[in-house]
Parts: C-alpha cells; structure tokens; sequence
C-alpha cells in the first residue's frame, strides 16, 4: 500500500523541518558578503536540487514502467515528475527573489545557472500537457515514459555543460570550490534532508490519494456497472491505475 | 537581544531590507505547502463523499461512529 509508513513518515517530515529552521536563523553565522539575505540560500539551493533529482528519479522509474509495462511505475514517474515541477517553481521564486535582494534584479539572463534551470523547468512543464494530448491510456503512458526517459537524461548533462561554463556569477554549492564554513555546511545538509523528507512526504500523499480514488472508481464499477474503457475515462493527464498494480509497495 | 544586534550591523543591506526578502522566500514555501494541503482536503472531502454514495448503493448501514469520537460526543453534549 501507498499509505504505509505515512504517519511516521510525516512527523520525521516536521521533526526535520523544524530543526533546519532552527538551524537556519538561530545556529549558522550571518555570511560576511550578503548578511541576513544568504539565509534564502538554505531554502532556493535544497528546492533546486531536489527537483532535478526528482525530475531524474522520475525517468528511472519510466525506466522501470517501460522494462515491465507495470502502470504502478508509470504513476510513479508521473507523481515525481508533477512534484518536482511544483519544488522547481518554489526554486525559481525563491531564486528571483534572492537575485532582486542580491543583484537588484528579478532575472540575470546572461547566468547559464538560472537560464539553464529555466529550459529544464519549460521542458518539463511540456509533460502533462503531452499527456493530456493522448486519450488512448496505453499509448500515453508509453510516450509520457521516453518524454521522462529523454528529458531525465538531458538534466545531469544540462547541469555538467553549467558546471563546464566559465561564467560564474552563480555561486558554486558543492564540489571543490565550496568554501561553505562547518556550520553553513552542517545547515545546509540538514536543509537539504528536511526538503528531500518533504519531497518523499507529498509524493507519498499523492500516490496515496491517486491510489484510494482508483480503489473508489473501481468499487463504483464493481456496484454500478460503470465500464472502465477509455471512453468512460475521459481525457486526462493522470494515468490510468488499475488496483491491482495499485495494491503494490509504495515509492 | 545581543543577537539582535549581530543581526542589525552586520549585514552588508540593512536587515529591514534583507528581512523583507528572506521572509517572501520562506513564505512562498509555506505557501506552496499550503495549496498542497489544500488540494490535498478537497480531493479527500470529494473521495469521502463518493464513498458515501457507494455506501448507499450497496445497501450496507451506515458504519457506527468510533467509541473515542462518540464518548467525546457525549461529553461535550449538556445533560
């Protein structure tokens, strides 16, 4: 079941949260350059982060879907990758903001970071219309998966061509030339923690309720009669679950 | 309150400037959590009202309320 797990899963969640906000505005010093308008940096960093890790997870899992056409796998990929959309709008948000304090403007287009995780967010954002566009629940999911596969495979080079760019205005987080001191670094990882436990948190939310409304359409038919084709399905972005593959372990 | 003070000389803007950025970033959090706790009750008010309904087509009794809710039911019931 998707729901196992949840409860606890929820509290380690605020229990989390709730220290790196700590952490953040009463333990890691105030940075020399920026002063209090670095605190933002332990939110924006951990939400951009995680998405594109989601968005990667999300293709291993249309990986997954296409190797053993299990629908399960497919909802999977489709939860984590509308997940990481909402976290990687919560990145670029915090990001301008950031960057108005910071730099004094909203958007600097001439940073391969920002324009760089602006292409893979609009790439993204292209998923669930292309599923929307196809009514056949098969051929959808098919075609959600190599999108996920394709546009999964484009982050990790997406961001190794950035890290290869010699313009560098965005400040560099992890690898060699992070010169975060201790404290930062130990904020900035329970931080990092914190948003991935949220991240697991509502993906497991999500699947949890995708998950009961399919066992609800599927008590339905079973009472009324109502048939399950296509045709009754409408068109939808959502991929077809049936209980069966629903039934299995969760993400 | 010395921390407060760290707070108001050593940022490079002034922290009523500073403040103001880092409170929208952790409010827009708090705010993306919020819709999806929202969304996330009205999916749940929507698929408890369709169980309801197949409740009533299938002819079953509607199910007893659990003993904790119904004894603080009671209490909170004058006499």
């Amino acid at each position: 079941m998707y729901g196992k797990g949840l409860r606890s899963l929820s509290i380690v969640t605020v229990a989390a949260m709730a220290l790196a906000l700590s952490l953040v505005f009463f333990y890691a010093p105030l940075e020399a350059e920026q002063g209090f308008l670095q605190k933002i940096f332990y939110i924006h960093v951990p939400l951009a982060i995680i998405a594109l890790c989601g968005f990667v997870v999300g293709a291993l899992f249309a990986i997954a879907h296409l190797r053993t056409r299990d629908s399960s796998w497919d909802m999977r990929s489709y939860v984590t990758i509308h997940m990481s959309l909402i976290f990687a709008v919560g990145a670029l948000i915090t990001g301008s903001i950031w960057a108005k304090g910071s730099w004094g403007h909203w958007w600097v287009w001439n940073e391969p970071t920002l324009v760089s995780f602006l292409i893979v967010f609009l790439l993204y954002a292209t998923y669930q219309p292309l599923r929307f566009a196809i009514e056949d629940p098969e051929r959808q999911s098919r075609y959600a998966s190599v999108f996920a596969i394709t546009a999964g495979a484009f982050v990790p080079m997406n961001f190794i061509a950035v890290r290869l760019s010699t313009a560098y205005l965005h400040p560099r987080v992890l690898g060699g030339t992070s010169n975060l001191p201790g404290s930062m670094r130990l904020t900035f990882m329970v931080s990092l923690a914190a948003v991935t436990l949220l991240f697991v948190t509502m993906c497991k939310y999500e699947l949890t309720a995708k998950h009961t409304r399919a066992q609800v359409r599927a008590l339905r038919r079973r009472l009324v009669g109502e048939d399950g084709s296509p045709a009754r399905r409408g068109r939808t972005a959502v991929p077809a679950m049936g209980t069966q593959a629903a039934g299995r372990s969760g993400l | 309150m010395s921390a407060v003070l760290v707070l108001a000389e050593v940022p490079a803007l002034p922290l009523n400037e500073a403040g103001k950025y880092v409170a929208a970033a952790y409010i827009v959090l708090v705010i993306i959590i919020l819709i999806y706790v929202s969304i996330m009750a009205i999916r749940l008010s929507r698929i408890e009202r369709e169980l309801g309904e197949l409740l009533e087509l299938s002819g079953a009794p509607k199910p007893e309320p659990e003993p904790a809710a119904l004894a603080a039911h009671q209490e909170s019931t004058p006499a």
